[in-house]
């Protein structure tokens, strides 16, 4: 937009100069920090992008030849000796397993997270205020710690194994831990209150008066809850959803630790690449794979999920 | 008598109710807690296990305290922390004075984009790039050193510093900075002595979270960070590879009460907004 004002000329030179001094205030003020995120956040994500068609160095880095061997590498193996190519699965089968452990941790978070968003939202002001503290407080708190907190939990000397062997269901303990079982609930339980928040913030805002249009319509409990509730908080939904998405088709730790070598993630096999492997081309090549997986959701959230659903209010 | 229809509707219905529902609520709390639970309790246990209660003691508490690798990291992670926490609250503060205190303009949503780029981008991705991006500077340059670390941490605390900050700019009253105006202060002197005052629960939430989340991080340090360099968070997580012990949940309760402390006062610098509105 051009700023009507610098357009007129029947301004006077005073108004022009408070015009440029604000604009140089404004961006004074942007600068540093829109600077710092670029340097350190945007810039090197191109450089990814070009460490990705490059050869790998002998001790971790690169050499700088042009190769798109670490794109050839999702796909096919090389043979050690003849450096014939032939199409392999291992990787793929950690993409699918990462992007189905994402949507499993998605949509179980949204059906524990809704019902309990829903809940507190329509409680009354003080205990509501109560039940946000609690979700809040794993929200903020250590990923990590809470991860080892679920490996205390499943362990094969663990409080659930433990104690199933002392009511006498089992004699030997259930390998719950190293599974994909475990990754995924470890998931649920880092994420669910990514869910819960956004979803109660879009709820706080509902008109219950609509829902009492609903039921004078004769609509039963669960036709209101379907026509009238959900299509409203339809935004605290979508973002709540992203929220989990993102940081699951992403996540290291919790794989790191519920998974074990067994239950791979994008996450782990980038970390192998850049420690162990020494790889960092055919590292840069799968974060950019973790990339457009991400962007595609955020797509995805654009095109159907912030557009408000039903009339907006509030 | 569409009205009587409704009022004989009505009669005896909980309009917000939804079967099942409480009960998903209170299953929710006991997942998100029954595991912390655990971890703190046998903190406190006196044997080495982490699963068989013995007997009540500090014993590895003050173990913990006497470990000399958890003193190190704990001293690692808060120089980090707190540095990352003091940069990237000014510069947070001085980014929302802008996205909320000035006219929109060409490029606005642009920058607000921009701020909140590490929120929409999975953390190993960014502890990649940080990673290249410093191995190449430290290359070109033969600088190495802490400061690296900590330039890392604060890029992706912006993003969480600013969050409070602009929401507690986009509540305030402008009246008051109008008023300050037309008694011809000065630009500066209305920002020091009106702005600022009325912000400042908002710069505190700001710094906090900040400083929580830089405390917290793990994959971007794990990335970044150069020998000698290890944080609490990046300790724990070796020791958790090595073999679990009590001392690990030691360490995790201290870490977990600090953490709680942090988000309780931020939960209620951020409650009182109401209060200011009137």
């Amino acid at each position: 937009m051009i700023e009507p004002a610098a357009a007129s000329t029947q301004l006077s030179t005073a108004v022009i100069a408070e015009e440029k001094r604000l604009r140089n205030t404004r961006y004074g003020l942007l600068a540093p920090g829109i600077l710092t995120i670029f340097i350190i956040g945007i810039m090197p994500l191109s450089i990814v992008l070009v460490y990705s068609f490059l050869k790998p160095g002998d001790f971790g880095g690169v050499t700088w030849e042009l190769s798109f061997k670490a794109y050839v590498q999702l796909l096919f193996e090389e043979d050690i000796f003849d450096e014939t190519l032939s199409f392999t699965t291992d990787y793929l089968e950690i993409f699918f397993r990462s992007v189905s452990l994402g949507l499993f941790t998605t949509i179980a978070c949204l059906l524990v997270g809704f019902p309990t968003a829903y809940f507190i939202a329509t409680q009354p002001p003080a205990r509501r205020n109560a039940w946000l503290f609690l979700i809040t407080i794993p929200f903020w708190t250590n990923l990590l710690i809470r991860t080892y907190a679920m490996l205390l939990i499943l362990r094969d000397q663990g409080v659930i194994n433990l104690s199933l062997i002392e009511i006498g269901l089992i004699d030997r303990a259930l390998p719950l831990l190293y599974t994909d079982f475990a990754v995924g609930l470890g998931l649920v339980y880092a994420y669910l209150p990514f869910m819960v928040l956004p979803i109660f913030a879009s709820l706080e805002k509902l008109d219950f008066r609509l829902v009492e249009a609903g039921y004078d319509l004769y609509a039963t409990r669960f036709k209101v809850l379907k026509r009238i509730i959900i299509p409203l908080s339809k935004p605290g939904i979508a973002a709540g959803c992203i929220l989990v998405l993102i940081p699951s088709l992403g996540a290291f730790i919790t794989p790191a630790l519920l998974g074990g070598g067994k239950s791979l993630m994008i996450g782990n096999l980038i970390n192998l690449q850049f420690g162990q492997a020494r790889n960092w081309p055919f590292g840069s090549a799968i974060a950019l794979v973790l990339m457009v997986l991400v962007m595609l959701s955020l797509l995805a959230y654009l095109r159907y999920g912030a557009r408000r659903g039903g009339p907006a209010h509030g | 008598m569409a009205e009587m229809a409704s009022a004989r509707a009505h009669k005896g219905i909980d309009l917000k109710h939804q079967p099942g529902f409480s009960q998903i609520a209170w299953f929710c709390i006991v997942v998100l807690y029954a595991p912390i639970a655990v971890l703190v309790l046998f903190s406190f246990n006196q044997n080495r296990s982490v699963t068989v209660w013995t007997e009540f003691s500090f014993d590895w508490y003050v173990k913990a305290a006497q470990n000399e690798g958890i003193q190190h990291a704990a001293w690692i992670s808060l120089e980090v922390a707190f540095v990352a926490m003091v940069v990237s609250t000014i510069l947070a503060t001085m980014a929302a004075l802008v996205t909320t205190r000035t006219p929109p303009y060409r490029g606005l949503n642009l920058a607000v984009a921009a701020i909140n780029q590490p929120l929409m981008v999975p953390e190993v991705v960014t502890a990649v790039a940080t990673l290249i991006f410093f191995a190449i500077i430290k290359q070109a340059t033969g600088v190495t050193g802490i400061g690296y670390l900590i330039a890392a941490h604060t890029a992706f605390c912006i993003p969480f510093a600013y969050m409070p900050i602009r929401a507690r700019l986009e509540d305030m009253d402008l009246s008051l900075e109008q008023a300050a105006a037309d008694l011809y202060a000065p630009p500066f002197k209305v920002f020091r002595r009106v702005t600022l005052p009325l912000l400042m629960p908002g710069i505190m939430a700001g710094a906090m979270l900040a400083f929580i989340v830089s405390l917290d991080d793990v994959i971007i340090t794990l990335f970044v960070a150069g020998p000698g360099e290890t944080t609490l968070p990046l300790y724990i997580l070796g020791q958790i590879r090595r073999g679990v012990t009590p001392e690990i949940n030691a360490v995790s309760t201290v870490f977990l009460g600090i953490s709680v402390i942090l988000v309780t006062l931020i939960f209620f610098f951020g409650t009182d907004k109401n209060k200011g509105k009137q």
